[in-house]
């Protein structure tokens, strides 16, 4: 063990880091929040009008709950691509176990930027998509309800944040001890009854996190429907950041901030509550 | 008793390593067999393709008239004890033992009885709601006991169920095991390194080395009448007499003594306490081989003194004698010449 002195000597630099960084300026967001735009100026004249204007205008609202809707869509995709992907790289492949490990990993180095224009290309009415399907004669002309939609958002949020859903699915699984599975088959159970009484809920935990980076990051993204959402696709992030650049409110931007940060404390907490119980 | 799984010519390789070479091997309804052997004996892979998670290269294996080794684990009839347990860790002790019986879709009254009767069984009633997280080594044995034998097996299978125990805790267990045994009467196929616990347990012992059985018999016999040298040594202790037979003579560096009349060159068995310490003037024995001889080396071990003693003729042989409270020097020795036992070559 160390010494306390030491201890506290070591806690010093990333406590004065958070501090600096994360918690003071979540103050003067906060602050901000409580304050107004009166012509084009920021005046500290306390108010909870942001909060109310929130809750009242059913434009944020609405948003928020496509937001949530789009980031729930999200999870779902990853979870369904990444648990049975996460099953067979670690139950059934016996060899090349890590080569496919890296090929999920990879996506991961490369920019989310290049991934996210990866999307553009492909989903365009110039792109890979449409050239292909007009090439196959499955459509005559360009569809263009691919690009610029809440469904292109997804799909690349999807792409995105799969690896985040994997790896600690991947992880729970490489820690359930294989002979549970012969065990398992060894008193009578078919293969699909040791996965769901066996493997699944030793996953869920695993599972559990995944979903919370998947549903969190999801919610609060603002560069995929920036870029290939469109009207139709925006999210509540996408409304922040107007708030803070053309319109000039940021009070209202500060508070629809707060807002999140608090749902996403709220979901973090449920989450880690209930892995805790599983 | 009827023969119930019948091992016929099974042969395994992994990769260009033989682990199996045409094995075979009946084992009786009720009976309790020992297979024995060192690390990469193949012991454990030749249960394992009883149990079904290994395929076997060659050969075939029947229960009662049933061709199995093709069939998967779960439609084998056969249930295992595993080396750690193996038991769910997010179930509890009764959801473990009444995972068999859910998973053969039993009646759930009739779970409730028979998962409770089970852990009655192995004394571990009291613990049905524990997760095994909370159990001891020696608990989680008894539940994973419980959970093979609720599924009222024909066979089961224990690979190396001790192994992780302490010494004191294995002992109790072993005597536990072999009275669980008696009373249900279900055959038992049991893997250990463990010579003493083969001995203690078995009803016949399967002696394995490199992929290929040594020996099979009762522990007495393996004992007793150990057919090769390995089985000589693997199993207790004993003097390995390189002689040469003539006329039915064995004779080995001065020692002579009656042998089978097959001539030419041979290897004996003796065992250590079979050798004994006697008075140069008790009368002769006629069936026993008396020689003299010096103690080399002399080790207390309790109760018994184990020496080393250099023959006349320059043989050195191993004696374990009672402890006299003395330190041996000279000595007049013999044994029976019927103790002696030739050794296939």
């Amino acid at each position: 063990m160390y010494s306390k002195a030491y201890s506290r000597t070591v806690l010093i630099p990333p406590l004065v880091w958070v501090g600096l960084f994360l918690f003071v300026p979540y103050l003067i967001l906060f602050l901000y929040s409580f304050w107004q735009v009166r012509f084009q100026v920021i005046v500290h004249d306390a108010t909870s009008a942001n909060y109310a204007e929130i809750l009242h205008n059913p434009l944020y609202l609405s948003v928020l709950f496509r937001s949530a809707g789009i980031a729930a869509a999200v999870t779902c995709a990853c979870l369904l691509l990444a648990f049975p992907l996460a099953y067979y790289v670690s139950f059934r492949l016996r060899t090349r176990k890590e080569a496919v490990y890296l090929l999920v990993i990879i996506p991961l180095w490369v920019s989310y930027l290049v991934r996210a224009y990866a999307w553009k290309t492909i989903l365009g009415s110039d792109g890979v998509l449409n050239k292909l399907l007009e090439f196959a004669g499955v459509i005559d002309h360009p569809a263009n309800f691919l690009l610029y939609s809440p469904f292109a958002v997804i799909l690349t949020l999807t792409h995105i944040y799969t690896p985040f859903v994997f790896l600690p699915v991947y992880a729970s699984m490489e820690h359930i001890p294989r002979n549970l599975m012969e065990a398992a088959s060894d008193l009578g159970a078919s293969s699909s009854r040791a996965f769901w009484t066996v493997v699944f809920p030793l996953a869920l935990p695993g599972a559990l996190a995944g979903i919370t980076f998947a549903f969190v990051l999801s919610l609060g993204d603002f560069l995929a429907p920036l870029l290939i959402g469109g009207p139709r696709g925006i999210m509540i992030s996408n409304i922040v950041v107007s708030l803070f650049g053309a319109a000039y409110n940021w009070p209202l931007g500060a508070a629809l901030s707060f807002v999140m940060l608090v749902l996403v404390i709220a979901i973090i907490t449920l989450t880690e509550r209930l892995e805790k119980r599983l | 008793m009827g023969c119930l799984l019948s091992i016929r010519n099974v042969s395994k390789s992994f990769g260009s390593t033989v682990v199996l070479d045409d094995i075979s091997l009946d084992i009786a309804a009720g009976e309790f067999l020992t297979f024995l052997g060192e690390s990469g004996s193949g012991k454990t892979t030749l249960l394992r393709i009883v149990s079904g998670f290994e395929q076997l290269d060659g050969g075939e294996v029947w229960m009662n008239g049933e061709r199995i080794d093709q069939l998967p684990p779960n439609r084998r009839g056969v249930n295992t004890v595993f080396q750690q347990y193996a038991l769910f860790p997010h179930m509890s002790v009764f959801d473990n033992v009444a995972y068999g019986l859910r998973a053969r879709k039993v009646p759930a009254t009739e779970i409730t009885s028979r998962v409770e009767a089970s852990l009655a069984q192995v004394n571990m009633r009291a613990f049905s709601k524990r997760f095994p997280s909370r159990l001891s080594g020696g608990q989680q044995q008894r539940v994973a006991l419980a959970r093979a034998l609720v599924n009222r097996p024909k066979l089961l299978l224990l690979d190396e169920p001790f192994s992780a125990l302490d010494a004191n805790l294995r002992k109790q267990m072993q005597s536990e095991l072999k009275s669980l045994q008696r009373e249900v009467g279900i055959a038992f196929v049991f893997v250990t390194h463990d010579q003493q616990e083969a001995l203690a347990l078995s009803d016949r012992i399967a002696l394995l080395r490199h992929g290929k059985l040594e020996q099979v018999a009762s522990p007495r016999t393996i004992y007793n009448v150990p057919r090769s040298a390995y089985c000589a040594t693997f199993i207790g202790h004993s003097n390995l007499l390189k002689a040469r037979v003539t006329d039915g003579v064995a004779r080995s560096g001065g020692l002579e003594w009656p042998a089978d009349p097959a001539a030419g060159d041979a290897v004996f068995s003796l065992r250590p306490e079979h050798i004994r310490i006697v008075a140069d003037t008790a009368p002769a024995n006629p069936d026993a081989v008396r020689f003299r001889g010096t103690v080399l080396t002399q080790f207390f071990a309790g109760a018994q003194e184990l020496l080393e003693v250099q023959c006349e003729g320059g043989v050195v042989l191993q004696v374990r004698a009672p402890n006299k409270g003395a330190i041996l020097k000279e000595l007049t020795l013999e044994f029976p010449a019927s103790k002696a036992v030739r050794l296939e070559s």
